[in-house]
């Protein structure tokens, strides 16, 4: 009882947090989904249609707490299909029945689906999708619309487009591909700026923003018309009550035919994969550290697809990007996801007019920058990495799915996977002889701690990935699991790739996963993937250090300190800071620290958000592991942003007797009473006659830093003095009282 | 309790390379339980033969092996198993064969159908030797099932001739009956309940078993429980191969009909993936 009561305690508590997180969300949602909507080639309000049942019914009903649904990227390709060969109504009508197929999979636990795919195929259709996106939309972006047959005959006339733009007559296509040009710098400079007030404000806001300035700069104040070609302004925007009342009716007419029972399955896979890999992405990044269910996720995905194809909408999928923006801004369940529907809601009733002054270049340049983050180079490089046979399915399954179809791209990945592993393997009866067999056993050894051991045999690859990862649901993530290889003659990409996400899941959520057993198959020379996937931590050589290395190095030097410029991934001491409660922390180098190691400075490499929302960020950072325990804190310069975090329900905790501190610092914590304790006035003295950190408490150590990007060598120093200052003060000041 | 007690071994002899190895395992097994020998040799009977085993016997001779051959002609599988029956023979040896790689045995066709069909008690042996290696490991099976006391017991008087140190008994519980499916954090919280439930009900009643077990088979080895959850038959092979066991003990299969052999399960994937050294219990 007390526990349901606690919850709603809870929840209640944390709905500022996630209405405002929605509301953050929604400004991405709405030219996203206008985007998507007309790439797919449906109405543009169809995109916001699928955002707002998806994201109530998803909200009410399913079974993952930060995810955000709505339109996704990877339908745009799919839908592009439906729609172009079965009509408007009749594409309704498949999304109806992908929904159904959905919920199917969903009450027949099929959630594991995507597990049947290696990894490579999946990259290499995801990579396809993006170049749909972006061959088609390219053009429309820099003003110049066309029509071709193939999304490959769209990628060739790329060149073409950008030598036209030159020699535009018309005044108004130029300005178009201006207003495309500036939209997708904004996309890709957005993340690199990294300044609070910019970033409040997602990029694909801004760009709505500024379009519609400009609309009525040249309205209201040049009184002149907008200068923007009309045909490449959005158009045919309902308002609230033409929604209502225009309402298509789904077209049933084609459903005895193939090319509709294709599109509906093919919406059905895509829909699926794309909501499995973002539920499981999303998982790492919950604050809370929660497991998903996803069967009930995909059957509320289904009945929300159901809803939208009724009402006018598109397939609703899981969506990676908004929901690492969820994560971000403190979103903490399914509130957001709810309030976010919501907020867009209002948008369409308040401002559904005003959406008209966009142009389509800016929007569809939003699109441009995700086809391409899909499909990106560094993709293409890390994947090559890993393997050339991985490229080769990379390539196969690219190429296939542009020239021929989805779903045959996706056979074709698997099938050319599978040849790969039969002739890398030499045998076919390997795989025959032992893929219907349990070979994956689980226990909890009776000894010691109580670990989990998992020996697995024979093989482990995509084909039978799905016993393992059974086995590895089954285990609490606090645990210790112990994953055997030894009597596994072959190991994939695929599921070394998987093992490894798991890994970072344990390890986030304070268990630990070992595997074991590959030392074997080094020498063994026969398993080129899972070598280069267990150990990839490239050491940087010391006689190659960077001009900044060598100062640091000085640095060192003079300061009595040791240096290593080496990459270190373990990185434990630093999960349990709040600041990386969201973030994933990928390593850190340039170590600076003294000889008894309880003061480190480094350079770290974390990720904020997942999968093509990621954003790698390098930061210099200090950590002082303290002797005595003291309240865990976050405490950083007063200002507008911690103003809104406080609206959200954030609380600043004052410091009675010192308002002047309180106004100049903004400083977090759970236990108000011992922090108001700790900040005694020789403390409260030295934070304010020196320089602004961003300081965080753990109880036991210390993280110090000021910018959100690298240090120069003279901030190092700063950084240094300070941080050895606040130490000794931190002592003095606890052992006095 | 009734102990089983191997007062007759046979063991089916072909003339290949692994004879003598086979016949040295043979006879270092019937001196170690103190009983009669039985080589059954499908075949002619001539001279040269029984000198050839003769020759082999001579180091054992000198313990006082009571041993006798038997010549008889037809099919293998009827021979071996009749003259088992006729000869009172409580533990017939069997060889396995070994796949190209090192790393697996299998039973061939005629062992299998041999062992499928025995009344008695059938010991699977993968790598006959001519030296003698101890036993220090047993892994039983702890099932639930009726045959399962006797089988832990007849464990118990092997483990206890053959002065094994160390016996793992393993409770295999089936997936399907952790009723719970795993799929958030309450589910999963629920599965392990029912799971730590489901092993402390196994671990109780195999703790039974052993106390009925004579103390003098019990003294001196270290015995330990293990509940596994997995396929049934297939995961105690997996087991007691991570284990090293150096002997695995198992309940003799249940009917076996069409479908069984059609989808393999106890038994059946221990013979075609043989970890150890078998002995299945009748």
């Amino acid at each position: 009882m007390s526990l349901i009561k606690n919850s709603t305690q809870g929840f209640f508590k944390a709905l500022p947090k996630n209405i405002f997180s929605g509301f953050v969300v929604s400004l991405i949602a709405l030219p996203l989904g206008l985007g998507l909507a007309m790439a797919s080639e449906a109405p543009p309000i169809a995109g916001i249609i699928t955002a707002v049942v998806g994201g109530i019914v998803v909200a009410i009903l399913g079974g993952s707490h930060v995810t955000i649904t709505g339109p996704g990227n990877g339908l745009v390709g799919v839908l592009l299909i439906a729609i172009t060969t079965l009509g408007i109504n009749n594409a309704y009508a498949a999304i109806i029945c992908s929904g159904g197929l959905l919920m199917l999979l969903g009450f027949l636990r099929m959630g594991k689906l995507a597990d049947y795919f290696p990894s490579s195929a999946i990259q290499g259709m995801l990579a396809a999708i993006g170049l749909i996106i972006l061959g088609k939309q390219f053009h429309i972006m820099l003003g110049n619309k066309i029509a071709r047959a193939s999304s490959f005959e769209y990628l060739l006339e790329i060149p073409n487009t950008i030598i036209g733009v030159f020699s535009y007559e018309d005044k108004g296509l130029s300005y178009a591909a201006i207003a495309g040009v500036l939209s997708l710098a904004i996309m890709v400079f957005y993340p690199k700026l990294r300044n609070k007030y910019l970033q409040l404000v997602p990029a694909p806001m801004w760009i709505v923003i500024l379009s519609i300035a400009f609309s009525y700069y040249y309205e209201l104040i040049l009184k002149q018309p907008n200068p923007i070609h009309l045909d490449y302004m959005i158009s045919g925007i309902p308002t609230f009550n033409q929604i209502i009342t225009d309402i298509p009716t789904p077209d049933f007419g084609k459903i005895g035919s193939i090319s509709f029972w294709s599109s509906a399955v093919a919406l059905t896979l895509i829909a699926s994969i794309e909501s499995l890999l973002s539920i499981k992405a999303v998982d790492k990044l919950d604050p809370e550290k929660r497991r998903s269910n996803v069967n009930k996720d995909i059957k509320a995905l289904g009945l929300a697809t159901i809803g939208s194809g009724f009402l006018g909408g598109m397939n609703v999928v899981t969506v990676i990007a908004r929901s690492s923006v969820n994560v971000n801004n403190g979103g903490s369940n399914r509130s957001a996801n709810f309030s976010h529907a919501l907020f867009l809601v209002i948008f369409i009733v308040l401002f559904s007019s005003q959406l008209t002054r966009i142009p389509l270049p800016a929007l569809m340049a939003i699109l441009v920058f995700t086809g391409y983050k899909l499909a990106s180079p560094t993709m293409v490089r890390h994947i090559f990495s890993i393997g050339k046979e991985q490229l080769i399915i990379f390539f196969v399954t690219l190429f296939i799915t542009l020239k021929i179809s989805l779903i045959t791209g996706i056979v074709a990945g698997i099938l050319t996977t599978l040849v790969i592993h039969l002739i890398l393997n030499k045998s076919i009866a390997l795989f025959a002889k032992n893929i219907l067999k349990p070979s994956v056993l689980m226990y909890k050894e009776e000894e010691g701690k109580g670990n989990y051991y998992i020996s697995v045999k024979h093989f482990c690859s995509f084909l039978n990935y799905n016993k393992l990862k059974e086995k590895l649901e089954a285990v609490p993530e606090d645990k210790d699991v112990i994953l055997d290889f030894s009597l596994c003659e072959f190991v994939d990409h695929t599921v070394m790739e998987n093992l490894s996400s798991y890994q970072e899941l344990f390890h986030k959520k304070g268990g630990h996963l070992e595997i074991l057993g590959l030392d074997m198959h080094v020498t063994d020379s026969e398993h080129p993937f899972a070598l280069r996937r267990v150990l990839p931590i490239p050491n940087i050589l010391p006689n190659n250090l960077t001009k900044r290395q060598k100062t640091i190095e000085a640095l060192t030097v003079d300061y009595n300190l040791k240096y290593d410029p080496i990459k270190h991934k373990n990185m434990d001491y630093l999960n349990s800071f709040l600041f990386f409660k969201t973030r994933q922390i990928e390593y850190t180098f340039n170590e600076i620290s003294n000889a008894v190691s309880d003061f480190k400075m480094f350079d770290i490499s974390f990720s904020e958000g997942e999968f093509i929302a990621k954003e790698v960020v390098r930061m210099t950072m200090v950590y002082v592991d303290l002797d005595i325990k003291i309240p865990a804190f976050t405490l950083d310069k007063e200002g507008f942003l911690e103003r809104i975090y406080a609206l959200a329900g954030f609380k600043d905790i004052q410091v009675d007797g010192h308002d002047d501190f309180s106004k100049r610092f903004y400083l977090l914590g759970e236990d108000e009473f011992a922090i108001k304790n700790f900040f005694k006035t020789a403390l409260i003295r030295f934070f304010e006659s020196n320089p602004y950190y961003h300081i965080e408490s753990n109880g036991e150590g210390l993280l110090i830093f000021s910018k959100e990007r690298l240090a120069s060598v003279k901030e190092i120093k700063a950084l240094l003095d300070f941080s050895k200052r606040l130490k000794s003060v931190i002592q003095t000041a606890v052992f006095v009282c | 309790m009734h102990l089983k007690s191997f007062n007759t071994i046979g063991i089916g002899i072909a003339f290949s390379p692994n004879l003598k190895a086979n016949i040295c395992e043979a006879s270092r097994l019937a001196l170690f339980f103190q009983s009669k020998l039985v080589l059954i040799h499908v075949g002619e009977e001539s001279d040269e033969k029984i000198s050839t085993l003769k020759s082999f016997l001579q180091p054992f001779l000198k313990a006082k092996i009571d041993f006798k051959i038997v010549f008889k002609t037809g099919d293998p599988v009827d021979v071996i198993l009749s003259t088992s029956i006729d000869q009172r023979i409580d533990l017939l040896i069997l060889g396995a064969l070994q796949r190209e790689n090192i790393l697996n045995y299998y039973m061939g066709s005629i062992a299998r159908k041999i062992t499928r069909k025995a009344k008695c008690s059938v010991l699977l042996l993968i790598k006959p030797s001519e030296q003698s290696f101890p036993c220090n490991h047993i892994v039983v099976n702890g099932l639930k099932d009726p045959k399962t006391k006797e089988t832990i017991s007849t464990a118990f008087y092997v483990g206890h001739q053959l002065g094994t140190k160390k016996m793992t008994i393993v409770e295999e519980i089936s997936q399907e009956e952790v009723s719970v499916k795993v799929e958030d954090d309450k589910s999963l919280r629920k599965a392990n309940l029912v799971k730590e439930r489901l092993k402390l009900r196994e671990e109780s009643r195999v703790k039974e078993i052993i106390t009925q077990i004579p103390d003098d088979f019990k003294r001196d080895i270290s015995i330990k429980t293990q509940p596994i959850f997995g396929k049934r038959g297939y995961s105690i092979g997996h087991y007691a191969q991570l284990a090293r066991a150096d002997l695995l003990v198992m309940n003799s299969p249940s009917k076996l009909n069409f479908w069984d052999r059609l989808f393999p399960h106890d038994i059946e994937y221990i013979l075609t993936e043989l970890p150890t050294d078998v002995l299945i219990v009748r």
